[in-house]
């Protein structure tokens, strides 16, 4: 078998034998489970960063290659649907995005009660999902492993979630599934329109960009189809309503792969699938989705300095953040859209962080309302730390992830030289300063305030499970912030054959 | 009369044999053997199955009143898988006190519809289908009756008897009509002889589309589904919900293609196109308000003879593959819920989805089970149910016109409406808690055995391409199948 010489597709059965090896485990056994999920998780790591190796060694040696390390297997041949592997500097850094959350995601669930075992089968059930996506490059396969990815929310939050899991469970399922249906009948519609007459219709992404038949008119509805599809899960205004419910219910490994992986699925689609197959429609309706996600940046940020729940706050601040990665990849500049990477990077990252803090505060003191809480600093140090870390790379920082990944997009955002495009990016840019103003709010009150609840003086600091899982996070967002050379020279690359498909149709700035 | 005519009909024979070696065991064994009836037709059936699989005698039979093509002969294995399940499903139940004195006549009856259903989809001739039509319905009231213990099931023979016989009333009516607009009763004279629209030939065609459509209950000849589906016993329900509607999926098919094919665009495909979504939005929209779960699946069946119709509607050879894959993977998921129900219903009595609350605390293998028929049924993946809605969708799709893309559209949505009261049956068992939730059930082997067969199939029958590929294969070489469009 060809397929298993390719090292992408051990990203889909490492989580698959983990999932299997939990499948065996007692659930009164919690150091076998831990031990299983953590030989899975730190294998993924392993393998991701060896791929970042290869993808390095591979461009030094001068590939230049779109995708490298591509395998074909034929899957269903009378759709000609194949299992079409391949992978550029964009689904490189979000594999290892994703592997790095995972990791953390696995050690921040390390007390989980109850049905533990239940719970880390769901899980990497998720992560399989998240990187089957990253990996394919056939849309059928990548439209199949999105909806596995979708899936397991449902119960991870049904189950293990807290509050209004219910209804937040059913709402994020619904919406997302339904952000789905549209995105399937966009794949139909591409597939049938993939090929000029009397060449067999292919799922393959990169066939279809050569053959470049879709007619100018289907591209007019499928491209929103897609777009909108995607953007679902990319929370853009206004689909954004589950990701608030969905996260505040969620639990804390839940939360960090869903804000930190899950919604990059939805900002990776649009670019890959939306914009990449239909130049022509994205150069005209751009403006339409561009100022939907300049909705989102401002008005997710205003959202979060009026919320007073911890996972209310962050996941408003995640549809702001997330507004600017489609925001970016509206763009069409090479600039803007390495800015968007950086971003889905960043985000992902501090998110987590974010989100595994929250999980950690809320074991700890059982409420989530900044109103009961108050001088964290002195109580927990390290989580105070951290939390104040999160916050800064979250206003952007220089040091941390976001100070560059905003730069970046603002930069190339400016770059394009109409108006409309300008003003929008002055727009986008003041959220900077709104994110700011809830950070600090929050910070100020939670870490700084006067002590609310007598009880809390008598919480402990974060144990070394914890430690390890949020030091991951830190580092990583440190690593971004100081070296983004590493990372830009892997993405920017990628972003060549985009921008040439889009140069007949809009003017873009090189 | 030329009695090598009875080779092209190889299955319908086979299945004969069967019918006549359980119906002497059933008459001369003696009393103590009884018990092991089920078992034994359940092996004969097993037999009979795979030795079905090998393809042999394709041709015409009975001045081609008959006709057996690659095609008809995959759809009957298609049918026997099934029938093979809910025999399996059974056995537990018809040794049951109260059943048991009757329990030859259940398998004689199931096995003597399969029959009838067999000469549906084979037949060239309207006459013929009648025959099939009939022996596949009638039978059918008796075997809703068999707890006649209970009123429901009383209650439910009586609607099913009365809604067949007033169909096929209907359906005699329109077939007249054709007879006297064509002057023939066989599809291909009926195609050739009809190719323009009139009135009289609009009526026809929705008397034989209202005969045919009350067995696969699309709306609005769905009235009785429910309450028949309820009352029945469950071995019953998972019969007519599966095999019973795949049938008549497969036999629509073949009337509205070979006798109709010519008036496609003319004549029934707005008809096919508001009954498709039609029935896909009631079923689903009357789906979601269900307590008991055999109602809840009633309604959800009603849904998905919507979807399996867009292979009708696609007018194609691959609409035709992506229509007998997705009766396949229906047949699977279906019966693995049906399974379920019956295991617990068999165990507690208990049928209601407030019931099932807590389940997987107490029985995680029901509840797993279950959870994996309502992802299949709901179109998720990695499990069969999301290849067969894709595929069904690209066969309908593939048909081009825009009008359809906006049929796929409903459907999609649909899908979406569909997840959500899913979702609800697998939120019951896994996120409900209950104190008082079903106790553990030590369920017979033979259920068992159902169950994992179900399971593996709705697993593997999405991810091994080969099953698919296979049918494309089939359908491919019956492309003289589908009459020009006029």
């Amino acid at each position: 078998m060809e397929i298993f010489s390719n090292i992408l597709i051990y990203f889909v059965i490492v989580p698959l034998v983990t999932l299997l090896g939990l499948a065996v485990c007692n659930n009164r056994g919690m150091a076998a489970i831990r031990t299983v999920a953590t030989v899975g998780a730190t294998v993924l790591v392993a393998l991701a960063a060896y791929l970042v190796y290869i993808f390095l060694h591979e461009r030094g040696m001068g590939n230049q290659a779109e995708m490298i390390l591509q395998t074909s297997v034929m899957w269903y041949a009378p759709f000609n649907i194949k299992l079409a592997l391949g992978v550029d500097g964009v689904s490189v850094v979000m594999i290892l995005l994703s592997a790095f959350i995972v990791f953390a995601g696995v050690f921040a669930s390390w007390k989980m009660n109850p049905l533990p075992k239940q719970f880390f089968m769901w899980f990497f059930l998720l992560s399989t999902g998240v990187f089957g996506f990253f990996i394919s490059i056939d849309l059928f396969t990548m439209f199949m492993f999105y909806e596995v990815a979708l899936i397991p929310m449902y119960l991870l939050i049904g189950v293990w979630g807290s509050g209004n899991k219910n209804y937040s469970a059913m709402k994020l399922t619904l919406m997302l599934m339904g952000g789905s249906a549209f995105l399937m009948l966009g794949i139909i519609g591409i597939y049938f329109h993939s090929t000029p007459e009397g060449i067999p219709h292919t799922m393959n992404i990169l066939d279809i960009v050569r053959y470049d038949a879709i007619p100018h008119n289907w591209q007019m509805w499928l491209f929103p189809l897609t777009f909108v599809g995607f953007g679902v899960l990319g929370a853009m205004f206004p689909f954004h309503t589950w990701s608030p419910d969905g996260h505040a219910s969620a639990p804390t490994a839940v939360s960090m792969l869903h804000a930190g992986v899950l919604m990059k699925l939805g900002g990776y689609g649009c670019f890959r699938v939306a914009i990449y197959l239909m130049p022509f429609a994205a150069a005209q309706l751009g403006w339409i989705f561009l100022t939907l996600t300049g909705i989102s940046i401002v008005y997710g940020a205003f959202s979060a300095c009026v919320q007073t729940d911890l996972k209310y706050i962050n996941a408003y601040s995640s549809v702001s953040h997330c507004g600017m990665v489609l925001f970016a990849i509206l763009m069409f500049n090479q600039t803007a859209m390495t800015g968007a990477v950086l971003q889905m990077l960043s985000h992902g990252l501090m998110t987590a962080l974010f989100f595994a803090l929250i999980g950690m505060i809320y074991g700890r003191t059982h409420t989530r309302d900044i109103r009961e809480m108050g001088g964290m600093m002195h109580i927990m140090p390290y989580l105070g730390v951290g939390y104040v870390l999160a916050g800064l790379a979250s206003l952007g920082l220089p040091g941390l992830s976001g100070f560059v990944a905003e730069m970046t997009i603002f930069i190339g955002s400016y770059e394009n030289a109409d108006v409309f495009r300008r003003t929008l990016t002055i727009i986008g840019a003041s959220s900077i300063v709104i994110t700011a103003v809830y950070i600090l709010r929050v910070v100020a009150k939670l870490l700084f305030g006067a002590v609310q609840n007598e009880h809390h003086r008598e919480l402990t600091d974060a144990s070394w499970d914890e430690r390890l899982s949020t030091a991951t996070l830190i580092l990583a967002v440190a690593a971004i912030g100081c070296f983004p050379n590493f990372f830009v020279n892997i993405i920017s690359d990628s972003f060549v054959p985009v921008v040439n498909a889009l140069k007949a149709f809009f003017p873009v700035v090189m | 009369m030329d009695y090598s005519q009875f080779l092209m009909m190889p299955q319908e024979i086979g299945l004969l044999l069967v019918f006549l070696l359980v119906f002497l065991y059933d008459t001369f064994m003696p009393q103590r053997s009884q018990r092991m009836l089920p078992l034994f037709t359940t092996i004969l059936f097993a037999i009979y199955t795979v030795l079905a699989f090998i393809p042999m005698g394709f041709g015409e039979a009975f001045g081609a009143m008959f006709e057996s093509t690659p095609a008809t002969w995959v759809m009957k294995n298609v049918l026997n898988v099934g029938v093979f399940i809910v025999l399996l499903q059974a056995v537990k139940w018809t040794n049951d006190d109260f059943v048991s004195v009757r329990r030859g006549e259940f398998y004689e009856l199931i096995l003597l519809t399969l029959f009838g259903m067999f000469l549906m989809i084979s037949s060239r001739h309207f006459l013929l289908f009648v025959i099939g039509l009939e022996t596949a319905s009638l039978p059918i009231a008796a075997l809703a009756a068999f707890e006649k213990r209970y009123y429901e099931s009383r209650e439910a023979a009586a609607k099913y008897v009365f809604t067949a016989i007033f169909s096929s009333a209907i359906f005699m009516l329109g077939i007249s009509f054709v007879y006297g607009l064509a002057g023939t009763l066989y599809f291909n004279d009926i195609a050739m002889a009809v190719t323009t629209a009139n009135p009289l030939l609009i009526v026809a065609v929705a008397f034989v589309i209202a005969g045919v459509g009350y067995k696969l209950s699309l709306v609005p000849f769905h009235q009785w589904t429910a309450d028949v589906y309820q009352g029945a016993p469950t071995a019953v329900t998972s019969y007519l919900s599966v095999i019973s509607k795949g049938a008549a999926a497969f036999a629509f098919l073949v009337i509205l293609v070979q006798a109709f094919g010519s008036i496609y665009s003319q004549v029934w495909e707005w008809m096919l196109y508001a009954i498709i979504v039609l029935t896909i939005t009631i079923g689903n929209l009357f789906a979601m308000r269900q307590r008991n779960l055999k109602r809840f699946l009633a309604y959800s069946s009603i849904s998905q003879a919507g979807y399996i119709m867009l292979g009708v509607i696609a007018y194609s050879t691959v609409g035709m593959a992506s229509m007998m894959y997705y009766v396949l993977v229906y047949i699977f998921s279906n019966l693995a819920a049906f399974g379920v129900i019956a295991v617990i219903e068999r165990a507690t009595g208990k049928v209601t989805m407030d019931d099932y609350n807590g389940l997987f605390r107490t029985n995680p293998w029901l509840a797993f089970t279950m959870m994996l028929a309502m992802f299949s049924l709901g179109g998720i993946p990695p499990f069969a149910g999301f290849f067969s809605k894709f595929f069904i969708f690209m066969g309908a799709a593939n048909q081009g016109t825009v009008a359809i893309y906006v049929l796929v559209f409903i459907a999609l949505v649909n899908t979406i409406i569909s997840l959500y009261y899913y979702l609800l049956v697998v939120k019951a068992m896994f996120i409900r808690q209950d104190d008082c939730a079903v106790p553990y059930i030590d369920s017979h082997w033979t259920e068992e055995l159902g169950l994992t067969i179900c399971v593996m199939g709705i697993i593997a029958v999405g991810l091994a391409s080969g099953i698919y590929a296979f049918l494309n294969q089939t359908t491919a070489s019956m492309a003289s199948f589908f009459p020009a469009i006029g």
